[in-house]
């Protein structure tokens, strides 16, 4: 069988280059909108969590640039855009 | 008015290097702006090229590209929880040059692609996110990019799935997620001998395998395994709607639960994870296709929503090189005419419904909705596992008689369900 590694684990494979701000940020006010929730389930870097208060929480760390949460929850709860030029993940085979 | 180059492409993927070649190509002056180090940084496929419907549009690009593996065999496996069913097909057209299909990995392909289009006068300008249009009395006249106005007679936005210069250009509104689906995937390094052996492969043999079913908990989408030179691409991809409803079950988790299959398991024992990757992919069909063009700009690849995924396969690469390619055609024919227009450019549409992108996307136009229907990702499955497993179950006593234990299965409800089911796949 072959062994599985953790998310953390599978992120910490790809090469990111730091950028000096984060791409995405949940909107001040939007933590408990209920469309903000989805993306706990569809990001596929499980990059939000929901803390103890019912908030979302994002950590930008390990962002694969996807997409998904733009979609899935929308501009109206998240500040979305690329990482500036240069910076954030750098994939080698794709 | 006096431009910097007669077109600027934005983004370095398949559409956008398939566009500057041919502008390039033809003596025109053309910038090309990629945010990723390099092209492919950013770019993620399943994947597999189908070349047929390119082929001439590039005749010097394939001899020399880098391409994985020309697919041999195909595999579709129907998964229900503890029991799949597969068909396998080889044909003797798969093994005949010129090829039909290869995977690729975009990381060493697009890289490649961009210096072939380099050769061809493209001036490329890495790790530089286009941050705006510069838009003037209704035409696109530009782009801002790191704090700098370039200027063009015409821009070609090829920025992928969600395209976020569309959206400023007013092409197109935000995506929603019944048009979109997210691939998620994993690059497993196995040594070449082990992956010919377990995959029953000559040389430059692929495979391809394809799975529904459990693999995606019934939700609309599969899994996918391509055989490169030198590792297995293994992934799923699932319907972002699907994702949001119940059953809930965090994204990255099925694909955890994929590679735990026995079936799958024993293909990738072994081998060592080198990269986890991940990007939305366009799959609202022809009807959720964007405008196509505007005063100075034109939309080209995943940007415009040249995406098509018909439930387990996906296809995209080469609706992005064509559009690409008649993109181009369009901005060569609006600068012989020096008329930028979108009266001009409206050729790009026209070139597109005389080729197979739009005839494919016609055909398929009612996929979406069709294949929508949970019922084929997780009742057909059970079904069809649970028909086989009596039929090779021997028990301790006697074996039931074969018609009835189909006919157990087949009811009237059923039949006419499925009868309800499969006229609407007429529609594909
Ligand atoms: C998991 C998965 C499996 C798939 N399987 C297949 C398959 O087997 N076969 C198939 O044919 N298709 C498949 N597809 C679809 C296919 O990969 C896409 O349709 C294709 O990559 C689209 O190419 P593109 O050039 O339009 O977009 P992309 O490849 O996404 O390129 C867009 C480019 O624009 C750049 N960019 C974006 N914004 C900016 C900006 N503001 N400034 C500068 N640059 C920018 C990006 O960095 C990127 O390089 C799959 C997709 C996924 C995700
Ligand atoms: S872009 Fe993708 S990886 Fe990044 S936070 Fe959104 S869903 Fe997660």
């Amino acid at each position: 069988m072959s062994e599985l590694m953790g998310l953390k684990a599978k992120l910490g494979l790809d090469v990111f280059k730091h950028d000096k701000e984060a791409h995405i940020k949940i909107k001040p006010g939007m933590e408990k909108d209920p469309r903000l929730k989805r993306a706990v389930w569809v990001c596929p870097a499980g990059l939000y969590s929901e803390n103890d208060q019912g908030e979302v929480e994002l950590t930008i760390d390990g962002c694969l640039e996807c997409g998904t949460c733009r979609i899935a929850c929308g501009i109206e709860v998240l500040e979305w855009n690329y990482p500036n030029g240069g910076c954030g993940v750098q994939f080698r085979f794709g | 008015m006096e431009k910097d180059f007669d077109a600027i492409v934005v983004g370095g993927g398949l559409a956008g290097l398939a566009a500057a070649y041919t502008i390039a190509d033809a003596g025109l002056e053309v910038l090309l702006l990629e945010r990723g180090d390099y092209s492919g940084a950013k770019n993620v496929t399943g994947g597999r090229l189908y070349l047929n419907p390119v082929r001439e549009m590039f005749p010097d690009l394939w001899e020399k590209a880098p391409l994985e593996r020309f697919i041999a065999h195909e595999e579709l496996s129907i998964m229900d929880k503890e029991r799949s069913i597969t068909v396998r097909y080889d044909g003797a057209e798969l093994v005949q040059a010129p090829y039909q299909s290869y995977s690729i990995l975009r990381g060493k392909f697009d890289r490649w692609f961009a210096k072939q289009a380099e050769k061809k006068g493209v001036a490329i300008v890495n790790k530089n996110r286009v941050d705006d249009l510069i838009i003037e009395n209704g035409k696109v006249e530009g782009v801002r990019a790191g704090g700098e106005d370039l200027t063009a007679h015409v821009v070609v936005a090829c920025d992928g799935v969600l395209s976020l210069l569309a959206e400023k250009a007013g092409l197109r509104k935000p995506g929603v997620p019944q048009d979109h689906a997210v691939g998620f995937k994993e690059i497993i390094e196995l040594d070449r001998t082990t992956i010919e052996d377990r995959f029953n492969l000559e040389g430059d043999e692929g495979a391809a395998r394809l799975f529904m079913g459990e693999v995606t908990r019934g939700k609309f989408g599969g899994g996918f395994l391509y055989t490169n030179k030198e590792s297995v691409s293994l992934g799923i991809v699932v319907g972002i709607k699907d994702l949001m409803e119940e059953p809930m079950v965090q994204a990255p988790d099925l694909l955890d639960a994929f590679k735990l299959r026995p079936e799958i398991a024993r293909l990738i024992k072994g081998g060592e994870t080198s990269e986890y990757s991940a990007h939305v992919i366009p799959e609202g069909g022809y009807n959720s296709l964007s405008k196509l063009y505007g005063s100075g700009i034109l939309l080209a690849g995943d940007a415009a929503g040249f995406s098509m995924n018909i439930g387990v396969t996906v296809r995209g690469m080469e609706y992005a090189l064509a559009s690409g390619y008649y993109a181009a055609q369009a901005v060569i024919k609006a600068k012989e005419a020096d008329n930028f227009e979108s009266e001009t450019l409206a050729v790009y549409e026209k070139l597109l419904n005389e080729s197979f992108v739009m005839t494919d996307f016609k055909n398929f136009k009612d996929a979406p909705r069709v294949m929508e229907n949970p019922r084929f990702f997780q009742h057909y499955p059970q079904l069809a596992g649970n028909v086989m497993k009596d039929l090779y179950e021997v028990p301790a006593g006697s074996k039931a008689r074969i018609y009835p234990t189909v006919k157990k299965y087949l009811t009237f409800g059923e039949m006419w369900a499925m009868f309800k089911d499969f006229r609407g796949v007429k529609k594909i």
